[in-house]
């Protein structure tokens, strides 16, 4: 009997704001530890805590994006627990009034179909420490730079039903918040983290027991997770066992996940509302001002990619959902002049190499600018395209440009007719029986004869003649012997 | 009051005489630093002394009166509350679980004194993390009532209030959670006030409940304590509840006629358990204030009863979230070689803290928890709301409220130690302002077996002005305020003999 698997998405994304949320401390990722922590990061007594405009900002455009409703009046509540990362031992976060309240966003599937999600709401808390355990003989170290970075939390409802929904939905928000400019979405850095609750049932039923599996980092590890989780859940089932609620941790290294802590004996966070910190209101002039000043959302750039580059509706889903990847495509559309091939290079040997070496396209070694110089030497027949595989392996590895490396490594395609004629009339000399073969041939089998000549012909040009003018000189040629 | 003698003189006196030349800051500190050795071993009311920075700032502060750069309180010694943080200079908050706390930060308070000129004499003994009204939780022991050393100063700002009442110094900074202030300052003979929430910033005051908390002056005089809150009250960024509204000066109008003023007198505040010596003196006050013109209007709080039991949820609800940070992660007390992070946790917080704050974190911590939150928290804060209402309907006719500010005089030590009810009953007609954000003072009305009776003055909302000015002139036709307990006015040494 089939199973169907719910699937919802707490997602926390970090604001790029330049100072923490509460505090005027740097949020620059990478530097030495507790270097970017003031005295209220530390929790030091007395310190009080001043919201950041800008975070509430970001968390508005976001609201507006996601066509959600933005709650006039914004409470923040603390969220008691003791942890060594989290300092003044409560977090401060939304829970009865959050900042943004019930939205949706589509996503679109391989095979087209769309599919609207729904989000429960989003709200501003603050970020925690990081527990260091190695290196500290027996003790844990803490690092409190991250103490303080403003997160936007965002509850989706469970209305995923499946892996490759739930990286869509993923990938949309990463898509949205990164157009919006509002979070870097370097997932490596934890600028974006996932989490997934998980159940499955039979068809009709209730709702079964969730588990939630948390922080994860990347597209990959959550389909990876996904599919593991629905598979554990369906055996213990299938095997006479239940599910309990509990929070698991996925290790994409090992591929395995482990139960964390149950929710049975989870903590009582003895939340209330935050008497450091006054409502906030918003007037509407404040929101509208917000709203003129949105750019241009993924859902709005995937039409204008369909209409102004004649993309497939699927190809422009693709390259319009990242702001970073939409900016590289225009980049090296404009540049290249070539829409087409730039989108097949993008999505094609671009996307398999990020890939393969976990980079985003924000990392890629290989710039627009370097994509477009290369795809205008196959536009304007310099090289071929399989020339333009070395072509690329070369600028993966250097910051030259096209020229500099198809000079180098005389890749030149031999485009001079003359050259070319030459070589095409060497071969019919010297290939007596396939060219009386090719004469002899019906009609309608002798395309399928062209591809020997073609092939003696790059052997002996060494790959560089241009096969698209060996192929019409050739014909040509024999054409003229019958 | 001979006020020939130094440490007699009011900040006023003070700030005429450093002016006119008649001694200079290094001469007064030193002769009130002198005083703080010789007595404070009696009184208990400070729990550290700067005598090496405060005889510096009083030689800076010199030097800039004689270049003619003198801002208010160029030179004029205080003292601040250990609740105060004050960079490089330890804050126990009498507690010892910040026993060996040294905060690289002024509290903006602090800040405020310093800007001003202030010098700043040292850190006043205080109820461990201001839980109290008696000054028996302190970590450093008890302060003794100038009055009658066997009996509280009142709390949690007794060092405060005795250090300004033994003429320990002339004025010291507090601050009223639940009515540290008042109380204490009725019960020690001296002039109190809580600002209006917001009124003063926070940043700096180590929380106790943060929605409640408020810091303030005492002094022996309304005209000195509108002199300090002019330096205290102000706009802070760094205090998101800080109010961003003009500060008046206090003093403008301390001179105004009460002719016309209209006194609220709540009936809830004579009720039972008021100690009757308390009430004549109060009503006597209330006479004399008739006499210069106010009209006295007969009004009800009708839900003053529940203002107690609904403080005793949201001021130990906040304080269990806020005395969370001490964990002996990052400074403070840490408990000898912890096992685990668990039993650093516990036992650290198990030492760190006195029985008073352990059993109002389990209060709080209780009243928040799943389950209890619905029935305590959010009730006591319907009944809050209820309670700001008796005082927004009551300014609608009168001018200021007035009462009692603490049911009995000062009591003897461990009289209440056992009951904490009996206890929390002592700031029953304090905690109402409190929980209305309203700001009140205590000024000296009047004694009950030689020991001081406060008269309670409520104030609307930024009514500061009004307060001081009904204060100061109640203090002008009675001379409660400048009673001395016995010995502190000629003890130790006079004016201009400071070697």
């Amino acid at each position: 009997m089939e199973w169907e698997t719910v699937i919802g998405l707490e997602v926390h994304a970090q604001l790029a704001t330049k100072s923490k949320i509460f505090s005027g401390a740097s949020t620059t990722f990478g530097a030495e530890p507790n270097t970017q922590a003031c005295a209220l990061d530390l929790a030091m007594p007395g310190t009080l805590p001043v919201p950041n405009e800008q975070a509430f900002r970001y968390a508005i455009m976001f609201g507006l994006a996601i066509d959600a409703e933005i709650a006039k009046t914004s409470v923040f509540d603390r969220k008691n627990y003791f942890y060594p990362d989290l300092p003044k031992a409560y977090q401060t976060t939304q829970l009865e009034k959050p900042i943004v309240g019930p939205g949706h966003v589509e996503i679109e599937l391989v095979d087209g179909t769309k599919k609207s999600i729904r989000i429960h709401h989003a709200h501003l808390e603050e970020d925690a420490g990081k527990s260091l355990h190695e290196d500290f003989h027996g003790m844990s170290g803490i690092d409190l730079n991250r103490a303080g970075t403003p997160l936007v939390e965002i509850v989706s409802e469970p209305d995923m039903s499946n892996s490759e929904e739930a990286v869509a939905f993923a990938k949309k928000l990463h898509g949205i918040v990164t157009s919006l400019g509002i979070c870097d979405g370097e997932m490596s850095q934890g600028s974006m983290r996932f989490d997934v609750n998980i159940s499955v049932r039979k068809p009709g039923e209730e709702l079964g027991t969730r588990t939630e599996t948390k922080n994860l980092n990347s597209f990959r590890f959550m389909e990876d997770a996904i599919a593991l989780e629905v598979e554990r859940q369906i055996d213990l089932i299938e095997d006479g066992g239940r599910v309990i609620q509990e929070t698991r941790l996925y290790n994409g290294d090992s591929k395995e996940s482990r139960s964390m802590r149950s929710k049975e004996e989870a903590n009582d966070y003895r939340y209330f509302p935050c008497p450091d910190l006054l409502p906030v209101v918003f007037d509407d002039d404040y929101i509208e001002s917000i709203r003129k000043e949105l750019p241009e959302l993924p859902d709005a750039r995937h039409d204008r990619f369909v209409e102004q580059y004649g993309l497939s509706s699927y190809d422009a889903n693709i390259l319009s959902g990242d702001a970073s990847m939409a900016q590289y495509f225009e980049t090296a559309a404009k540049t290249s002049g070539d829409t087409k091939l730039t989108a097949n290079w993008m999505m094609g040997e671009l996307s398999a190499r990020l890939n393969a070496a976990d980079l985003s396209i924000k990392h890629s070694p290989l710039s627009a600018e370097q994509l477009a110089g290369m795809i205008a030497r196959i536009t304007d027949g310099t090289i071929s395209s399989k020339m333009a595989k070395q072509v690329f392996d070369g600028l993966w590895n250097s910051d030259g440009d096209a020229d500099s490396i198809i000079e180098a490594k005389g890749l030149k395609q031999v485009s001079d007719s003359g050259a070319i004629e030459t070589l095409v009339d060497e071969v019919i000399a010297n290939s007596g029986k396939q060219v009386d073969n090719f004469r002899n041939a019906d009609e309608s089998k002798r395309p399928k004869m062209l591809g020997y000549f073609v092939g003696q012909i790059m052997k002996a040009s060494k790959g560089q003649a241009n096969p698209q003018q060996v192929n019409e000189i050739l014909l040509k040629k024999l054409n003229d012997l019958l | 009051m001979n006020n020939s003698i130094m440490h007699n003189k009011t900040i006023a006196d003070i700030i005429a005489g450093l002016d006119s030349g008649e001694f200079t800051s290094v001469e007064i500190t030193q002769h009130y630093l002198k005083r703080i050795q010789q007595l404070d071993s009696t009184y208990n009311s400070y729990i550290t002394v700067n005598e090496a920075s405060a005889l510096a700032q009083a030689e800076a502060a010199d030097k800039r009166r004689a270049e003619g750069n003198a801002p208010a309180f160029c030179g004029v010694p205080i003292a601040h509350k250990d609740i105060f943080c004050t960079n490089g200079v330890r804050t126990s908050c009498g507690s010892k679980m910040l026993d060996n706390f040294v905060p690289p930060y002024d509290a903006t308070v602090v800040e405020n004194f310093a800007r001003a000129g202030a010098v700043i004499l040292g850190k006043t003994n205080m109820d461990e993390f201001a839980m109290g009204s008696s000054n028996e939780t302190s970590f450093y022991g008890p302060v003794k009532n100038p009055w009658d050393i066997n009996t509280v100063p009142g709390g949690s700002s007794g060092g405060s209030a005795t250090a300004v009442a033994a003429h320990l110094a002339p004025g010291a900074t507090a601050t009223d959670t639940g009515g540290s202030i008042r109380q204490p300052a009725a019960l020690c003979g001296i002039t109190g006030l809580k600002p209006t929430y917001g009124r003063v910033s926070r940043w700096g005051m180590i929380a106790f409940a943060s929605s409640l908390d408020q810091g303030g002056p005492m002094a022996r005089t309304a005209e000195d304590c509108a002199l300090m809150l002019n330096i205290m009250a102000g706009f802070d960024p760094k205090d998101s509840t800080s109010i961003d509204q003009g500060v008046p000066d206090y003093t403008e109008n301390l001179n105004q006629s009460l002719e016309g003023l209209k006194v609220g007198v709540p009936k809830e505040y004579f009720e039972e358990g008021l100690n009757p010596g308390t009430e004549q003196a109060v009503r006597d006050a209330l006479a004399e204030l008739e006499k210069q013109g106010a009209t006295l209007v007969s009004i009800s709080l009708p839900h003053t009863k529940l203002a107690v039991p609904a403080y005793y949820v949201i001021a130990p609800a906040e304080a269990s979230a806020n005395l969370s940070r001490f964990d002996g992660a990052r400074y403070g007390y840490r408990c000898e070689d912890p096992k685990d992070l668990r039993d650093m946790y516990m036992r650290t917080r198990g030492e760190g803290f006195g029985d008073e704050v352990k059993r109002r974190i389990l209060v709080g911590a209780y009243c928040l928890s799943a389950g209890y939150y619905d029935a305590y928290y959010r009730k006591a804060q319907q009944v809050r709301r209820l309670i700001k209402q008796d005082f927004v309907d009551a300014f609608e006719t009168v001018d200021v409220i007035m009462g009692p500010t603490a049911p009995t005089p000062a009591f003897e030590f461990g009289a209440k130690g056992n009951d904490p009810v009996a206890m929390y009953l002592e700031d029953i007609y304090t905690i109402a302002t409190n929980l209305a954000g309203l700001p009140g003072m205590s000024v000296p009305c009047g004694f009950v077996d030689n020991k001081p009776v406060g008269l309670q003055i409520i104030g609307n909302y930024f009514d500061e002005s009004r307060m001081l000015n009904v204060a100061h002139q109640f203090q002008q036709t009675t001379d409660w305020h400048q009673q001395a307990p016995e010995g502190i006015e000629v003890e130790g040494i006079k004016a201009g003999d400071t070697e």
